[in-house]
């Protein structure tokens, strides 16, 4: 079984990429299963001085939970063109020590949405350029999901084919890259 | 009379490196200067006039941790998956102290043609009794073709590091 994490970037209890999150566990192949994420809201601001071993419990979880998956599924917003605070924060916390850090080799794939026409792109472009700089095996996975509200139904579930597509085709480049040595050499 | 007589032949045999005495290294230009870095892990050999290489990218060496975590990482060498790099001759041209050596080179599972150029000494014999061969070769390589793409701009907007990268290996090889 290849167990995916997924991490919302927003806090908020509507979260249209929340939504995208449980659409994609409901989109899973056979055999994979995805785990959602819920402890962005502990995590504290970065502080050096508190980055120490073991780290704060709320951070210690978070790396326990991206240790322990076989990949990551991030679902960002965009906030003022970029990622948002929480979501950065806490990839700085999961980052540390650089050289051992949990998202290093990780398969991830960032997808997101936003209420304009286009949907997060640049939020997750940058989210790709930190884990990359992590050490994150980051896959080509592109789903930008504009106007997301028109998108779900009265349930707030994802009720577009589309976008459920894109998910499936999200999960199946993570499971395509957790797969072992791809090549000897 | 003595005669000396341009070399044109490359030494038969087999020829093994003393990595003490042989290094592999990379430069490239970054920012406003030139950035480099040794691998430590290799071994070379030159056997009936193939010349043949390899180096575990793990013991890739550079000046900061966190840039060797980085350069270890997917975006570069991709460590996990491709530990490591070679390079297998096709054809060495000798003339003189000159030599050109031909071959393929594989880094990140990525292979492509490659033309080492530099100087080759002796052999000779050392204070030892053993016979060494010294060949000094580099080669400038676009790393892009070789599946590492990372950039940063430069408040000019230039990218902070180039594409081209020299690479070099001085090796001495010891007669077997």
């Amino acid at each position: 079984m290849i167990r995916v994490l997924g991490i919302s970037g927003s806090l908020r209890s509507g979260s249209h990429n929340t939504a995208l999150l449980r659409a994609a566990a409901e989109e899973a192949p056979a055999g994979v299963t995805l785990e959602l994420w819920d402890g962005l809201r502990a995590i504290p601001p970065y502080d050096a001085d508190e980055d120490v071993v073991p780290g704060p419990p709320p951070v210690e979880q978070l790396r326990a939970a991206v240790r322990e998956a076989d990949a990551v599924l991030i679902a960002t917003p965009e906030y003022n063109s970029s990622i948002p605070g929480a979501l950065k924060n806490a990839l700085d916390w999961a980052s540390r020590p650089l050289a051992t850090n949990v998202f290093r080799n990780k398969p991830v794939a960032v997808v997101g949405s936003s209420t304009g026409a286009f949907g997060a792109v640049w939020s997750q472009a940058e989210t790709r350029k930190v884990l990359g700089a992590m050490g994150a095996r980051v896959v080509d996975a592109e789903l930008a999901v504009g106007h997301v509200e028109e998108k779900l139904d009265a349930h707030g579930r994802v009720a577009d084919d589309d976008v459920r597509a894109g998910l499936r085709e999200a999960l199946e480049l993570l499971v395509a890259e957790t797969a072992p040595a791809l090549v000897a050499a | 009379m003595s005669t000396t007589l341009e070399q044109t032949a490359v030494p038969t045999g087999t020829w093994q490196a003393d990595t003490v005495h042989s290094g592999l290294s990379f430069e490239v230009p970054y920012a406003v200067a030139t950035f480099g870095g040794e691998v430590t892990d290799f071994d070379a050999a030159l056997a009936d006039g193939t010349l043949t290489g390899s180096a575990r990218v793990a013991s890739l060496k550079v000046k900061d941790e966190a840039l060797q975590a980085h350069l270890a990482s997917p975006e570069f060498f991709d460590v996990e998956r491709h530990p490591e790099l070679r390079f297998v001759s096709s054809e060495i041209r000798r003339d003189g102290d000159s030599i050109e050596i031909d071959g393929e080179l594989t880094i990140k599972g990525i292979t492509r043609p490659a033309t080492l150029r530099g100087t080759i000494a002796g052999p000779a014999v050392d204070h030892f009794g053993a016979t060494r061969l010294g060949l000094a070769l580099q080669t400038t390589i676009d790393r892009t073709a070789f599946g590492m793409s990372w950039n940063m701009p430069l408040p000019n907007g230039q990218p902070a590091l180039s594409d081209e990268v020299t690479l070099k290996a001085d090796l001495t090889l010891v007669e077997q």
